[in-house]
């Protein structure tokens, strides 16, 4: 890549207030947005990119000719990428209850001149598709695609059942309609983590030191399960940083790796943002909402392209196979691809070339 | 193709179909231009799919020895398993679960009993070679490979009805039985349409 494509982050407020699924309104809600390529005249050639977890609006491209890296998912959009912005008009936003330029927990309460901390509503998947919808509205789109991966493959599952009539095609990737017990377990250990840091303070930290112990080990426990025992041991294995030092430091390569990530994140992530949006994806059960799977699916009219991961624990490819039985059972257009790898979860940011022919291929048929 | 246009011609058009085994999708596409068919292709290995995606086809990654539970009961007006049947695990599972899913299905396989074959196997001494079986005896996906009589004799057994039969030799296509010991003689292929 010789000559770097810049973007700028856009921000649009939304002059309404939002109803949310716990029954409480939220104003003055802005939502931080990027787009690449051009949307056409019939307005339907938008893909709207759901990020996961802890990522943001700055999908692809990169922000100044300084910066060393791309968006996050720059290896799968651009000219000629499997998201073709020579073709279609891509759109990534960042989340509700997130704390990149999207109204969340760190943002000020009009009401008070504060940030809220935890006065801030408890968000779901689908309010944070209500959000994007707005946006998607705003933005003057009639038809789309949804696309996302890990609990950005939860949002695009839920825009294709609440707004069937728009959605198009849907790409699910790494992947569950449901977290497991487990995955739930480990996003409570992350909370714990964050909610026992002696700087917690009830979310009320805006003001002095942070939770980044707390915040940081959260992040230490998601990295585990990002990965799975054969990443670690292909990355790490059993190597020392130098030698045994017979103290309770850090030696293992495996355990500086997870400092290191902790450490990087608390600079780029709010703990309370934390907080409310693994909370998000351990609410999120579209089957108990609905009765089940099936019925939930029932109304969606879009394509479907589901992707998992051979080593994926955390949304393994049993969990994915239930959406597209659900989508089967309900006669839907579905195809099914489970990748081998062995990055772990986090497969659906590496295995990019994999993909690529696969959402090329989808999205060429 | 032969075996290609022997169950393009059987299938009715606009129907449902399920294809087990589909490969690359050509059977399954070909379908879907000559027969207006809809339906679902499940296939186990990876880059097949990826050029079954790329044909527009609806594909699901798979493996026919795990079941098809993800199907209601008679959802499909075919399933096909296009030589497919010699290859998998449990040919019996396979075939008991495609009949529970579809309306009719279409099988087909090559016949062990050719006479080719039978020659190969008495004159050279060695596990038969021929077009339609190209691989080696070590490294053949062909696990469970059969005669034309060995199926009339697996359907009779289980209640199978056997509604249309095509048996394919080189360059031709005859269908309904002769005399039963002579076209397992002379079929290389064997085309079926059965229900339950």
């Amino acid at each position: 890549m010789d000559e770097k494509i810049l973007v700028e982050t856009k921000y649009y407020k939304i002059d309404k207030p939002i109803k949310l699924e716990c029954g409480r309104e939220l104003k003055n809600i802005q939502v931080a947005y990027e787009t690449y390529g051009k949307l056409n005249e019939q307005r339907d050639n938008a893909i709207l990119i759901l990020h996961a977890l802890t990522a943001d609006a700055h999908a692809a491209y990169y922000h100044s000719h300084e910066d060393k890296k791309p968006g996050w998912w720059d290896t799968m959009i651009g000219d000629n990428k499997a998201f073709d912005t020579k073709r279609f008009f891509v759109i990534c936003s960042n989340v509700l209850g997130g704390c990149k330029g999207t109204t969340g927990p760190s943002s000020i309460n009009p009401d008070t001149g504060k940030e809220y901390a935890l006065d801030f509503p408890v968000i779901t998947v689908n309010d944070m598709v209500k959000v994007q919808k707005e946006l998607i509205e705003h933005l003057g789109v009639k038809k789309l695609i949804v696309v996302g991966g890990s609990m950005g493959g939860m949002q695009a599952l839920e825009w294709s059942i609440e707004y069937p009539n728009m959605v198009k095609s849907t790409i699910i990737i790494a992947c569950t309609p449901r977290l497991t017990a487990q995955g739930i377990a480990f996003n409570a250990v992350g909370r714990n983590a964050i909610i026992s840091d002696k700087n917690f303070n009830n979310g009320n930290y805006y003001n002095s030191e942070h939770p980044e112990r707390g915040l940081s080990i959260a992040r230490m426990v998601g990295h585990i399960t990002y990965l799975c025992e054969e990443a670690m041991h292909n990355k790490f294995g059993r190597d020392f940083k130098d030698k045994p030092s017979f103290d309770f430091g850090v030696d293992f390569q495996v355990e500086s790796y997870l400092e290191h990530q902790g450490r990087i994140f608390v600079d780029r992530f709010d703990a309370n943002s934390y907080l409310y949006i693994t909370k998000a994806v351990d609410y999120y059960d579209p089957a108990r909402k609905y009765g089940s799977l099936e019925k939930a699916m029932e109304k969606t009219n879009s394509r479907f392209l589901i992707i998992s991961f051979s080593s994926d624990w955390l949304f393994s490819t049993e969990q994915a196979k239930i959406m597209a039985d659900a989508l089967i059972k309900n006669n839907k257009e579905v195809s099914f691809v489970e990748l081998k790898s062995a990055c772990g979860h986090d497969a659906f940011l590496i295995e990019w070339e994999k993909q690529t022919k696969i959402i090329e291929s989808f999205l060429k048929g | 193709m032969l075996n290609y246009s022997a169950i393009i011609q059987l299938v009715k058009e606009k129907s449902k179909i399920l294809d087990l085994g589909c490969g690359s999708g050509a059977l399954f596409k070909m379908l879907i231009d000559k027969k207006q068919v809809t339906g679902v292709g499940i296939e186990i290995d990876e880059n097949c799919v990826i050029e079954a995606l790329e044909k527009g086809l609806s594909i699901i990654q798979g493996d026919l020895d795990k079941g098809l539970k993800q199907f209601p009961d008679k959802c499909f007006d075919y399933a096909i398993l296009n030589q497919t049947l010699q290859s998998t695990n449990n040919p019996e599972y396979v075939m008991e679960e495609m009949l529970r899913v579809a309306k009719r299905s279409i099988v087909s396989f090559p016949n062990f009993a050719y006479w080719k074959v039978r020659f190969y196997l008495f004159f050279k001494g060695k596990m038969p070679k021929s077009k339609v079986l190209p691989y080696e005896w070590y490294n053949t996906p062909n696990i469970h490979l059969l005669t034309v009589n060995d199926f009339f004799e697996f359907c009779k057994k289980r209640g199978i009805k056997i509604e249309e039969s095509i048996y394919l030799t080189r360059k031709k296509a005859r269908s309904g039985i002769l005399i039963r010991t002579i076209t397992n003689f002379f079929t290389e292929e064997a085309v079926f349409v059965i229900t339950k």
